[in-house]
């Protein structure tokens, strides 16, 4: 009896099961906000659950691998065109969809992560910006089989019939979505708490070191590239649901530069930062897309000003919080414990560090 | 970390400075006395409000940005004279940058949150492709989509959704006949978007001229995406085409005529009316072309119209839209584009006059389908009936002179997708006095 639960809490590890739990509040919280709300607002948080997905895997890439991609929206389109295709043709449970466009866009992200393994920074970002202006072109080009401008129309996700005939499918879509960000998240964290998240952050700070102290580096590049475009694959499967179109035009390098964005302003190497980052995304433009018909401005102004105000806000928020949305949370807190005298965990008493003011998570 | 944290930012500011620069109770429909309910969604005792996606910004934005807000004068003009039925008529219109994943999200928002009664004038044939489904599934009505689709003329799959313009497909037929009439002999080329709305035009050209007459390599096309359209150009260069006709939005026009131009080349243009705006391309090649060139390279282009010339100022309705225009939005130049919007509006208006009182969504559709509207400022008359969902049956092809001014030439035709072309015999219309239906 003794030893069978030992073995359960070998196989059960303190992180993984302080992750479950977690888990588990953060969907139960989240499964009551969203029958708490409308079904546009449902809408809208479908759209941050996929962001918070992309933006994670994103995040493990940049923030925790130290490479950067600008291609991340092409990941998603080629998720999402795997869905669009799957679904064109069969009636498929929403699950076996995601799954299927987590494989193809794993595949893709194995080849392309081999090819991003052996350049460094900007190469690796202009080779990524190739991707992400390169592949829309093929949907137009092979017209017949992905659409061409116009692309694939999804079917929606209809709730199951237990849930009342009247229960909105936005939120049930969103549902799926929180599911999915629930679990990549809990994926993500568990993966970085490992030796492998250990091996990513050490191959970030100093490859020579890293190689030195027998981590095999390119390996580790294609690993975390090949997550990351797993997690964006899912979040492009998503995006078709959602958006119920998958069309070139809305999976361009806007979408990448967009995820870069959240991650940036979320806050780098933190899975909660990519959450903030996401929720700006969503938010923000929502606010300000109704600006234009009600403000008596003349229309070229009007026109532009939501991407106008959204823009600056962004700027500002860089400013303002140059280690993004959760690094100027976790300032706040170690102001905090810097004043009522707790010791900081690293550290003197009553000295925040500044230069790492956002500890890895 | 801090070297690497801080070039992925940079990387990253320029990403955002990128973005930026890609800059009821049910009531009886006939009832027209009594007072007014809140008999349908998006309608109260006093307000109806509907909503649209327009590309306020991005590649279809210049002159297509102009529309919305002319419809918006034009109900701002009925409101002060009084509405429909005593009933204001609220327009609320979203930017969806002509990108079909902002379309769904925006439309959503429309239909969900500011709970409009119908969606009208959306814009764009892959933009609203992506919301059709949705819009009927929801059951809201969905009037004079923007664009000249055939697709929105699909009764069995799509009731709720209303075509307005005369489609891509009759346009290219009588554009066709003319070549055929007035251009024989010449080699003919296209240049098309490559999308229903050039696609569907391909087929009314073809219709007429024949398929085979136009071989391959005088047939080519182009992605909004992708400015480039150089090669194109060239490649109906070499075919020898001595006309081209172009399915194009109006930034396309531009870009051919100057792409052409910088090849030496001067076919005769025909271009349909979508592309055809003499003010909005007059500004963009001078925008193209850095104040390089300008109107003069619009001489001689064949285009159609099916509303009243814009510049033939002794024309009532131009009269009423343009001097709605010069009160209203003074600020927007006088253009085929705000005639459009004003026009759509005007045709709504009349929409919600002959569905009686107090609407349900359903009521209004079967109002609308019976056929009662008439063509009201539109030079031929409009389809819509129980199993036809056609806006405009025909157009009349115009010529544009090298200073500008549009002429037409000859008498309104019109046809179906499959029938034959047959001259439009009625009589061209005026407005009421007040101005509203």
């Amino acid at each position: 009896m003794l030893a069978a639960q030992s073995r359960l809490g070998r196989l059960v590890s303190p992180t993984l099961r302080r992750h479950l739990l977690l888990a588990l509040g953060a969907a139960v919280l989240l499964v009551l906000l969203s029958a708490q709300i409308g079904a546009y607002d449902d809408y809208n948080l479908t759209a941050v659950a996929i962001f918070v997905v992309a933006a994670a895997g994103l995040n493990l890439l940049t923030g925790l691998n130290g490479q950067l991609s600008l291609g991340h929206g092409a990941l998603m389109a080629i998720g999402a065109y795997t869905a669009s295709l799957l679904l064109k043709d069969y009636q498929l449970p929403v699950v076996v969809v995601l799954l299927a466009s987590v494989l193809s866009t794993g595949l893709i992200g194995i080849v392309f992560g081999y090819a991003a393994a052996r350049l460094r920074g900007p190469y690796l970002a202009g080779a990524t910006l190739t991707l992400a202006v390169a592949l829309p072109q093929v949907a137009t080009r092979y017209k017949d089989i992905f659409g061409g401008e116009s692309g694939l129309s999804v079917p929606p996700t209809q709730p199951p019939a237990w849930l009342g005939a009247d229960f909105p499918p936005e939120r049930w879509l969103a549902w799926i979505a929180l599911a999915a960000a629930v679990v990549t998240i809990m994926l993500l964290a568990n993966l970085l708490r490992s030796s492998t998240g250990r091996d990513f952050k050490a191959v970030r700070d100093n490859e020579a070191a890293a190689a030195l102290a027998g981590i095999n580096v390119a390996r580790t590049h294609v690993l975390a590239f090949v997550i990351s475009a797993a997690c964006a694959g899912l979040a492009g499967a998503l995006f078709a649901y959602w958006s119920g179109v998958t069309a070139p035009a809305g999976l361009g390098l806007g979408l990448s530069l967009q995820l870069v964005t959240a991650i940036v302003i979320g806050g780098l190497g933190s899975l909660a930062g990519a959450a903030w980052g996401s929720l700006v995304l969503v938010v923000v433009p929502a606010l300000t897309g109704g600006m234009a018909s009600t403000l008596n401005l003349p229309s070229a102004i009007a026109n532009n000003l939501p991407l106008a105000i959204y823009g600056g806000i962004l700027v500002i928020a860089m400013l303002v919080a140059p280690h993004g949305i959760q690094g100027a949370l976790v300032r706040i807190f170690a102001i905090g414990r810097a004043r009522w005298g707790h010791t900081p965990a690293a550290g003197q008493k009553g000295v925040v560090d500044w230069d790492d003011p956002a500890p890895d998570s | 970390m801090d070297g690497t944290a801080s070039w992925i930012r940079g990387i990253a500011i320029v990403s955002v400075v990128g973005l930026l620069a890609a800059c009821g109770n049910p009531s009886s429909s006939n009832e027209n006395s009594g007072t007014n309910t809140a008999s349908a969604p998006g309608i109260t005792a006093t307000t109806i409000t509907i909503g649209s996606t327009q590309p306020l910004t991005g590649p279809a934005a210049p002159g297509y940005s102009e529309i919305a807000p002319a419809s918006n004068a034009y109900f701002v003009y009925l409101n002060q004279h009084g509405g429909v039925f005593g009933r204001k008529i609220l327009y609320e219109y979203f930017d969806d940058g002509y990108n079909p994943t902002n379309t769904a999200s925006v439309t959503r928002k429309l239909i969900l949150e500011t709970k409009v009664f119908a969606m009208f004038s959306a814009l764009g044939t892959p933009t609203h492709l992506a919301v059709v489904d949705y819009i009927n599934s929801e059951k809201v009505p969905d009037l004079f989509v923007s664009t000249g689709c055939n697709c929105w003329n699909n009764v069995s799959k799509y009731p709720e959704t209303f075509g307005w313009q005369p489609d891509y497909t009759i346009e290219g037929k009588i554009l066709g006949q003319y070549i055929k009439q007035n251009l024989s002999g010449k080699k003919v080329g296209y240049f098309f978007q490559n999308d229903e709305f050039g696609l569907d035009g391909v087929k009314g050209l073809d219709d007429q001229l024949g398929a085979s007459s136009v071989p391959s390599e005088r047939r080519q096309n182009y992605v909004p995406t992708n400015t480039n359209v150089g090669n194109q150009i060239g490649a109906l260069q070499a075919s020898g085409a001595q006309v081209v006709v172009s399915y194009s939005i109006p930034a396309f026009t531009a870009l051919a005529l100057l792409s052409a131009a910088k090849l030496g080349y001067h076919p005769i243009w025909v271009v349909s009316s979508v592309g055809s705006d003499v003010t909005t391309l007059t500004g963009l090649l001078k925008a193209f072309s850095k104040g390089a060139v300008g109107g003069q390279l619009l001489g001689g282009m064949v285009t159609d119209a099916y509303l009243p010339l814009v510049g033939d100022s002794s024309n009532p309705w131009i009269t009423l839209f343009k001097g709605i225009h010069d009160q209203v939005i003074p600020g927007l130049p006088w253009d085929g584009n705000v005639l459009y919007g004003m026009a759509q509006a005007y045709t709504l208006a009349q929409a919600f006059k002959a569905a009686g009182r107090n609407p349900t969504r359903s009521s209004f559709v079967k109002s609308l389908e019976s056929g009662k509207l008439s063509n009201g400022p539109g030079l031929a008359p409009f389809g819509y009936s129980s199993d036809n969902h056609l806006g405009f049956l025909g157009v009349q092809v115009a010529t544009i002179a090298a200073d500008g001014t549009e002429t037409t030439a000859g008498p309104v035709y019109t046809s179906s997708d499959s029938g034959p072309i047959a001259q439009y015999s009625g009589s061209a219309s005026s407005p009421p006095a007040n101005g509203i239906p």
